[in-house]
Parts: structure tokens; sequence; C-alpha cells
């Protein structure tokens, strides 16, 4: 059995497991680049979905779903990403799930090139899947209705070798963790459940196979208040126990900014703005995300507006605006927003944005005025 | 200006009430159980007042928004006064009803193609509406959709006309949606989450759009939600509903910053938003209760961490501390 340091990763899952009486029937993950390298790096990913039509099935028209998306997962780091619906999170969720393979750019996990020979300094995708776990909004989907959930959760464990009794076992410290009593809940169905009680296995199911990184989509999006904060708080208190790093996607600006320690905005397949959550919040640079965050309702009566920040849509990914993507329903685009590309202005502490504005000399009439 | 928007604003005092539910409760029966979603339920709306149910899943937010359009199931068994306008909707026959939905009351939902029928125009299904509830020429009613697409925003709203519900993105559709329900001015607006799925900077559009036609139109509105966000930006008052029951009520700015039963208070602290980062979220233990059975006395005193022996005997009679307020919990007092 691997033991690295005893505060690195492996050194969490170890002691957490002897002090709490655990098992750990999988080897430890084992943390290479140590604590600056980042766990999870993206380079000009892109994902594009060919529509097809016509007699012979010809390609008609293409969905740019995630269109050169580059981003860092720090180590131990919750890293929030935004956006309104078919921006592409989840199409982003799945390429780092390997769910599907990118058509374009690489991914790079500890240091190792994912999908690449391990003889090029490569990992493995069957080893790189078993550190990088998800759980998917729809908690019922998720689950195999005709099993007793302590078998759902042992199932992944059991294929990769562990001895039946002990996934089982392993399953049911599990569901103790997550706060479902092993005694009265081991043996039901999912229907059987809340939803809330639903997704809480599905985020023991996550776990089993000691993941370090965990992809959440829209966790807590189906639930009601009262237990999306127990989820929440569940959250939080397995991050610190395990040692994870989270990739939490929502549309719910509040429950990423209470989250996240850093945030990604996307927009129509790329990333508009990134930074640190209080960047993010306090000065958004980008003008998406000014309206993105001014478009929250208020629960204060007197502080209701009577113009909304942005209008129309999101217009379609299929044919995305030339130069930025968001000029169509930006109130500064000028000429130069349709001609090129805005690439990612550096603000400074890691917070950048793609918008003319931050970029000096780009040739935007209020260019360079947000770079600090 | 057009036609629609010169109709006289209602002043709300001296308007006889939009809505007046007393006692009203819904069963679902069928051969394998009983669901009784609706537990003595009483709500008044005034001519002109926005109303928000507000309440988790399954609290029977719109079991009692369908039972005020008699749009329920025949499983489904009411009992209670239910009137609108001043007529008992309870007794009203299907020609009577056919009559009254659409024309006094018109209702709209979260997915707009249960509302929109997929194979006509937009144009023609606002015209088809309007012609029928008001007998108008065909020309007059195209030219009415015409009006009603202007008035909710559709941007070339003339071409919008010979569009159908699929070419529309969510947005649109929403307001087409809005534009039918519009079509023959209703006094009342009965509208059950048609906001929650929309984006961000779509649904505050829709939201300020509706607060808007409601105030030009006149409107009494109830609008269902489980968003305390959404009745902050667009409710006059508020109730909260819970395991069938109506819990609390008041005006939306008391309700927000000082509810007075333990719920609506968990459920505030429970809500995330902004400023609360690092701290650990107050959570309402548990689940709520199944409703095989109507729950005796509080149905949240199970879960209330202030539930006392008296919460859980009998029936807990309204208290109405301060004038328009009003909460059914023992620690609330009566006068
Ligand atoms: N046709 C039906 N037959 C049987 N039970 C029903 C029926 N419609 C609703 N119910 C039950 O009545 C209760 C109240 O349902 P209702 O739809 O009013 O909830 P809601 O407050 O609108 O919730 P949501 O926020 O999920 O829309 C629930 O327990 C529901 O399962
Ligand atoms: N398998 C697919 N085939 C075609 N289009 C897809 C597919 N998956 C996603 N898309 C499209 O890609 C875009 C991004 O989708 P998605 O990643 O699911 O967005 P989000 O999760 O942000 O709502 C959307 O326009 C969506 O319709
Ligand atoms: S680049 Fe131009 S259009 Fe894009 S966000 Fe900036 S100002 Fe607006
Ligand atoms: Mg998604
Ligand atoms: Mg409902």
């Amino acid at each position: 059995m691997l033991r690295r340091s005893e505060s690195g990763l492996a050194g969490r899952w170890h002691a957490d497991c002897v002090t709490r009486r655990m098992s750990a029937p999988l080897p430890f993950p084992e943390d290479r680049g140590g604590p600056a390298q980042p766990l999870l790096r993206l380079n000009g990913l892109k994902k594009h979905f060919p529509i097809r039509g016509g007699m012979f099935g010809a390609t008609v028209a293409t969905v740019r779903a995630v269109d050169g998306v580059s981003f860092a997962v720090r180590k131990g780091e919750t890293l929030g990403i935004v956006g309104e619906s078919g921006c592409g999170k989840s199409t982003t969720a799945r390429l780092l799930m390997r769910l599907m393979d990118p058509d374009a750019g690489e991914m790079v996990f500890d240091g190792e090139g994912v999908g690449q020979d391990s003889q090029t300094g490569g990992i493995a995708l069957k080893d790189y899947r078993r550190q990088v776990q998800m759980v998917f909004q729809d908690s019922y989907a998720s689950l195999n209705p005709r099993l007793p959930i302590e078998d759902s959760i042992a199932f992944a464990p059991k294929v990769h070798g562990v001895s039946g009794p002990e996934a089982r076992q392993r399953a049911r410290e599990l569901l103790a963790a997550v706060g479902l009593s092993p005694a009265q809940f081991a043996r039901r169905y999912p229907h059987e459940l809340s939803g809330g009680q639903r997704q809480r296995v599905n985020i023991a199911r996550a776990l089993a196979l000691q993941p370090r990184l965990v992809l959440l989509d829209e966790p807590v999006s189906a639930l009601d208040k009262s237990v999306e904060a127990q989820v929440l708080n569940l959250l939080m208190d397995l991050k610190e126990k395990f040692g994870l790093t989270y990739v939490f996607i929502s549309h719910d600006l509040n429950v990423v900014q209470y989250i996240s320690d850093r945030v990604l905005v996307m927009y129509l397949g790329q990333v508009a703005e990134q930074g640190p959550v209080d960047a993010i919040y306090d000065r958004p640079a980008h003008p998406y995300t000014q309206a993105l965050l001014a478009s929250r309702p208020s629960m204060d009566p007197t502080k209701r507006r009577t113009e909304p920040p942005l209008t129309g849509d999101p217009p379609n990914p299929i044919n995305p605006p030339s130069g930025c993507r968001f000029r169509t329903r930006c109130p500064y685009a000028e000429a130069v927003c349709a001609e090129r590309a805005p690439v990612a202005a550096d603000l400074g502490a890691g917070h950048e944005a793609a918008c003319h504005m931050a970029l000096p000399g780009s040739g935007h009439s209020k260019a360079g005025r947000l770079a600090a | 200006m057009s036609e629609i928007l010169e109709r006289p604003v209602v002043t709300t005092a001296a308007a006889s009430p939009l809505i007046t539910m007393r006692d009203v409760h819904v069963r679902f029966v069928t051969r394998d159980r009983t669901v009784h979603a609706v537990n003595g339920v009483d709500l008044d709306l005034a001519a002109g007042e926005v109303l928000c149910i507000l309440g988790e899943s399954g609290s029977g937010k719109s079991v009692t928004m369908r039972a005020l359009m008699k749009l329920l199931p025949r499983t489904a068994k009411v009992s209670g006064r239910i009137e609108v306008a001043g007529r008992d909707v309870t007794a009203m026959s299907e020609g009577e009803l056919q009559d009254f939905r659409g024309s006094d009351v018109a209702m709209i939902f979260q997915e707009p193609m249960t509302a929109l029928d997929p194979v006509f125009t937009i144009g023609r299904q606002i015209a088809e509406t309007v012609q029928r509830h008001e007998g108008l020429s065909r020309a007059a009613a195209m030219a009415r959709a015409l009006e009603l697409l202007e008035l909710v925003q559709i941007p070339s709203a003339r071409r919008r006309l010979e569009a159908y519900p699929h070419e529309l993105s969510g947005g649109l559709r929403q307001r087409a949606m809005i534009a039918v329900a519009l079509a023959c001015k209703p006094k009342l607006l009965l509208a059950d989450e048609p906001t929650t799925a929309l984006d961000a900077t779509v649904q505050i559009q829709v939201l300020l759009l509706l607060r808007k036609l409601q105030e030009q139109l006149g409107m009494g509105v109830v609008f269902v939600t489980h968003d305390l966000g959404v009745a902050g930006e667009i409710a006059d008052r508020v109730a909260v509903m819970y395991a069938g029951r109506v819990v609390e009520e008041g005006p939306v700015g008391a309700l927000m910053t000082g509810p007075l039963h333990p719920y609506p208070r968990g459920l505030l602290g429970a809500t995330v938003h902004g400023g609360m980062r690092g701290q650990r979220l107050t959570t309402i233990p548990g689940a709520p209760p199944s409703l095989e059975t109507v729950p005796v006395g509080c149905p949240f005193a199970p879960r209330c961490t202030e539930a006392e022996e008296v919460c859980t005997v009998g029936e807990i009679a309204p208290r109405r501390p301060v004038p328009g307020r009003m909460a059914r919990c023992v620690h609330v007092p009566a006068e």
C-alpha cells in the first residue's frame, strides 16, 4: 500500500481511515507534483457536435459546445463553473471525465498527459478515470433502480478487484460518512429515498474509488433549499475529511459564491472570465459577468429595479457571433468586438477576462481602463 | 397606445376581492393510497394585488392553483369554498368553466410547451383565443395578436406572428405564452413557476415584464415559486406553504426580514446568499412529512427545534399579532 507524506492526499485518506477505522481497499492515490502543480490543467479544449441532415446524413451544421477552453484546477480547491444553459458546462464536465474524447486540446493530470503512453509521461485513461469521479444533477437516473444502494456503491470497487465483503463494508462506511445510517438505508432501493438522500448516495458512490478530483454537475439544483443546505454542508465536510478537490458546476451564482475558491464564467462554449471568487463577485471585469451578477433576483423588495441588465436570450452555439461572442448582447460592443475575438487579459492574481476593454491597445475606446 | 393598455387601473381598496378560499382541502384518492395534498387553505387576493405562494416541492402550491381553476383530475376530492371574482368555482358547469378560463382567469406554466400548441403559429393561437372569447373578426383578432406580441416585448413581432413555438428561444416562448394568457385581458393571472426554467439573465427580464404588465393591466396575480429571490422581486404579499397548509402569510418585506413561523425562518437561514462564505449553513433537519395521512397539529413540528407538546395535538389556529400578518405557530402571540 502506498503511503506518501502524511500531510499529502494519501496521508489524509490514510489518517482518516485509521482514526475513523475506515477500510481502504484500494491503494491510496499518489500525489506526484506536490502542492504547486495543478491537479488538472486543460489547454485549448474543443468539442464540436455535428448536426446531420439531408438525404445522405451529411453534416449540415456544427454545435460548438466547447470551443477553446483553458483552465487549471489547483490541488485542494473548489473551482466553480457558472454560465447559462447551453454554454458548455456539462460538455466540459463530460470531457473532464473522459466520458467523451475532445476534438482538440490537451489535459494534464498532476503533470501527466491524460490518455498518453506512460513511457512518454502520460497516465492511462483507466487510471485517470479512477481518480476523477462525477456526481450528476439527476440523482435518480444515475443509480441502478434494481440494486440496493449499498450494492450500487460497492459496484465500482468490485470491478477494480476489491472483494465483495470488503467492498460492501466500505460502502456502509461511506453511507455513514454521508449521513445515512447503514442499518436503516443500506438495503433500500433508489425509489425508496428522497431526492436529497439519493444525492447523498451518489456522493458516497463517487467517493468509493477514493478519487482525488470530484466533478459536481449541478449537484443541488434539483433539491429544495432546506435540503440543499444539508448537502452543501456535507460536501464541505467531505472535502476536508478526504482532502478532495472539487469542480462545482452550477447556474446558481449564490451557491457558487458560497462554495468556490475560484470561479470560471462560461459564455457560448468559451471562458469569459476566471479568477478568485472575491475578484469575480466584487470586481467583475467582463460585461457578461457583470450582467449575470446583476440579474440575480434580490430578496429585498426595497431594492427592486425596473430595467433588466441584458436583453434577449443567449445566441445559439451553432452559429456563434464573430469576434467576441458576447457582442450581440454587450452594451459596450464596438467595431473591434466584431472583428477580433478578445484573448484573455491578465488582471493580476489569477484574474483573467476575455474582453477588449480589458486589453490595453486592443482598439476599444475603453481599452485598458479595467486593468489595474 | 394600444387598447389593451387603456384598461382603467383598478384601485385595490374599493374593489371586491378577486379570490376567496376558505378551508380548502384536496385529497387524491386512488386504489393504493390517498394523498392529502391541501389541508385547509385560506387565501385572499384583492384586485390588482400580487401574491406569491412560496414553498418546497410537494407542499401543495400547484394543487392549490389548479383548484382555483378547477383544473384537477377526477381523482381529486375538493372541499371548501373557492370564489373567484365573486363566482363560486366549485359550482361551475363545464361550459361555464370554458368561458371562465381564458377570459376571467388565465394561467401560465413553467414549461411553455404545455400551454402552446406545436402545430399552430403563435399568431394563430392568440387570434383564435381572442375570437373564441370575444367574437372578433379574423383580421381584428390578428391585429390584437400583433399588439399582444409587442406588449410582451417580443422583438420583430410582426415576423414572429408566423413562427411556430419550436422556432422560438426559451425566453421568447415564455413571452409568447404570456401573450396567449393575456389575450382576453384576464382579471386574474395564475403563474406556476413561469421563470424557474429560464436562465438568470432571461428570468429577470420575464419577471420585470410580468410586474410591468400586472401594473399596466391592473391584474391580480398569484405567482407560485420556491425561490425567495423571485418573491422578493415580484410579490406584494407572500403565503408560505408547508405540507398542504399556509403556515405564514404577510407583506413581502416584513415576512422576508422577520418571519414569524419557524419554517420560513429556517428556510431563510438555509438559503444561500452573498456574504455567507465560510459560514456553516443552518439546515432544517429531516424532510417534509409524507402526506398519506393528514398531519395532526403543526405539520412542521417533527422538524421544529421549538416544538412543544401542544404543537402536535390539535389544529393550530391562525395568529394575527399585527394587522396583515398571520402565522400558525403556538409561539406567536394571538393578538
Ligand atoms: N394527480 C395527482 N395524483 C396524486 N397525487 C398528486 C397529484 N398531483 C399532486 N399530487 C400530490 O400532491 C402533493 C402536492 O403537489 P403539488 O404539485 O401541489 O406540489 P408543489 O408544491 O407544486 O411542488 P413543486 O414545487 O414540486 O411543483 C404532492 O404530494 C403530490 O405528489
Ligand atoms: N451529444 C450532443 N449532440 C449535439 N449537441 C450537444 C450534445 N451535447 C451537448 N450539445 C449542445 O452543446 C451545447 C452545450 O451543452 P451543455 O454542455 O450541456 O451545456 P450546459 O451544461 O452549460 O447547459 C448546447 O447547445 C447543447 O445543446
Ligand atoms: S470584447 Fe467587446 S463585445 Fe466583448 S465583452 Fe468586451 S466590449 Fe463587449
Ligand atoms: Mg448542464
Ligand atoms: Mg408545482
